[in-house]
């Protein structure tokens, strides 16, 4: 952290997508970088699968790019990295023919960090792991601001992700999402938001951590994505929030030295016994898969 | 057991903005401007006629009366306060005479086929007027009747978006009430309207509130049936409901097609209606 910038300007992009039509919404990350940069943000945040929209089913292959400096789409969000950093959303393919769900983090023409989706819903609404291959990876990593991480929407939905990321050193979670609204009842905000709201709320509070969430809008069929985006500090205060179910972009402040200051405060760090933890979960797996959990097999 | 006439209780204000800008949404990515609805004075439709009025503009919206000459006077007058305030555009079209050459064919139709027809010949007036409106057919069916299958096939579940399918009937009442839908409606027993003193509730041998109760345990909290019953429904009730709902699923998917090849349309070739918008 010596030589990082205290502060990190932080742009939110809260935008609804063309479901498939990555050209277009292409053009609107370039046309949303150029503005969070003129607004003074540092690095832009777009949603899960921003590039390509949400329910993708049979157009996943069509819309599947590599992130490298020849691919077309990334060639051009690379040299937008150039002015300000950028995580967005999309469809990784990979050299046989697998899609991931994928975020990456671009800075000064670099892909610095691509993270796959390592928890894909497949139930209720949800169809993800018909269509995408599973991540399998959970790994923090260095930028200009500090150490950083990065989960997609389910991911953050076990707490096991957001646990590894910080024990691997990331200081801000930066959590992408394209939530389906649900969960109508007499309260002003949808079941859904309130939960996620609840957990980011939780892990920047129990990790001591920023924890920035970009969730999507708009309307797939009938689909609602609600918004809301936020960013929680290591004190587990709402910095901002975006406007429910509006196109916004928002920007937040991060005092990076917030983070010294609430652990000092608050040592959760300093007193984490990740042997112990290790110890207990080989235990608990030695014992039987069924209390372990059940996708071990399947997707390791 | 979660007290389910507080599960039933919705906020209004965020159903109205989820709902109107889906309407405004989904109709503009099916590449309309506008909407058509059939206005039967009833609070389906006169919920469904604000909410499009409020998305796409009064003067985008056709509102369409499609009377029958049975059909009850107020149903008329009724529609005529939902015309008044929400400023739509209107027409009237009789079913009267298409629907009497008709039962000169079949004389011996029971009240259930003749329903049927009517409800049939309303899509087929709102399909033309969609044509010639260049609007979208809203439809109006609720969660409560798609679930018991109380509705006509091709009929009034026909439609291009269907903005309140996912309320029950007694959410249905809470919303037109916040938007402003004219108490006499609000107030009125639930009906068909197509035959004298029909009420849907006296056709379906229990009240949308009793029925509701259940449905919102039974489908959107999961309980088992035998729960439902400890709760204090009575067996016979919740069996005839889940009959109702078992038996009409067919009404709520497309017809299945035989499987022949390596790719076959609604079980493997997948998308969206909004593909590519």
């Amino acid at each position: 952290m010596a030589d990082s910038p205290v502060r990190l300007t932080l742009a939110l992009a809260q935008i609804n997508t063309r479901l498939g039509d990555v050209e277009s919404n292409l053009e609107q990350h370039l046309s949303l970088a150029k503005q969070a940069k003129s607004s003074g943000a540092d690095l832009i945040l777009f949603p899960e699968l921003s590039l390509t929209g949400y329910a993708l089913q049979d157009l996943t292959p069509a819309v599947a790019v590599r992130p490298t400096a020849q691919d077309p789409v990334f060639g051009h969000l690379l040299q937008a990295s150039r002015k300000i950093d950028l995580i967005a959303g999309f469809v990784e393919a990979d050299a046989r023919s697998r899609f991931y769900i994928a975020a990456a983090y671009l800075a000064r023409g670099e892909v610095v960090h691509v993270h796959r989706k390592v928890y894909l819903p497949t139930y209720g609404l949800f169809d993800e792991g018909r269509f995408f291959a599973w991540g399998d990876a959970v790994r923090a990593f260095d930028t200009r601001f500090g150490r950083v991480g990065i989960l997609i929407c389910e991911d953050f939905w076990h707490a096991s992700p957001p646990y590894l990321l910080w024990l691997d050193g990331a200081d801000v979670f930066f959590f992408t999402s394209a939530s389906p609204g649900r969960g109508l009842s007499a309260e002003p905000r949808l079941a859904s938001a309130s939960w996620v709201e609840h957990i980011n709320q939780a892990y920047a509070s129990l990790f001591t951590v920023f924890v920035a969430h970009a969730n999507r809008t708009g309307f797939e069929d009938g689909l609602n994505f609600w918004g809301g985006s936020t960013v929680f500090d290591p004190d587990g205060r709402r910095l901002v929030q975006s406007p429910y179910h509006q196109e916004a972009l928002t920007l937040a402040e991060l005092d990076l030295a917030q983070l010294s200051r609430t652990r000092a405060r608050l040592p959760l760090l300093r007193d984490e016994r990740t042997a112990l933890t290790l110890r207990e979960l080989l235990r608990i797996q030695a014992a039987g898969a069924g209390s372990a959990g059940s996708k071990e097999g399947g997707h390791d | 057991m979660t007290d389910p006439t507080a599960e039933l209780t919705i906020h209004t204000d965020l159903a109205r903005q989820i709902l109107v800008e889906f309407l405004r949404a989904e109709t503009q990515r099916a590449g309309f401007s506008r909407g058509v609805i059939g206005l039967s004075g009833g609070v389906d439709s006169a919920l469904a006629c604000y909410l499009t009025a409020e998305a796409l503009g009064p003067e985008n919206v056709l509102a369409v009366r499609m009377p029958y000459k049975s059909s009850a006077p107020e149903s008329y007058e009724h529609a005529e306060l939902v015309l008044r305030a929400t400023g739509v555009q209107e027409k009237t079209l009789p079913v009267t005479p298409m629907a009497d050459a008709l039962f000169e064919l079949i004389p011996q139709a029971d009240s259930i086929r003749r329903g049927n027809v009517f409800a049939r010949l309303r899509m087929i007036l709102l399909y033309d007027q969609s044509a010639e409106f260049k609007g979208l057919v809203v439809g109006t069916g609720n969660k409560t009747e798609i679930l018991l299958g109380y509705t006509t096939l091709f009929g009034d579940s026909a439609c291009a978006l269907n903005p309140l399918g996912d309320l029950y009937k007694t959410q249905i009442r809470q919303l037109a009430q916040a938007v402003g839908v004219p108490e006499p409606i609000l107030a009125k027993p639930p009906s068909a309207d197509l035959w004298k003193g029909q009420t849907d509730e006296g056709e379906l041998g229990f009240t949308y509130e009793q029925v509701d109760r259940l449905l919102v345990l039974l489908v959107d909290g999961r309980y088992s049936p035998e729960a439902c019953v400890e709760a204090g429904f009575p067996a016979a009730f919740v069996e005839q409901v889940l009959e109702r709902i078992r038996r009409n699923q067919s009404k709520r998917l497309p017809p299945p097609i035989a499987k022949l090849s390596n790719r076959t349309v609604g079980y493997d070739f997948l998308y969206l209606r909004d593909w590519g918008t």
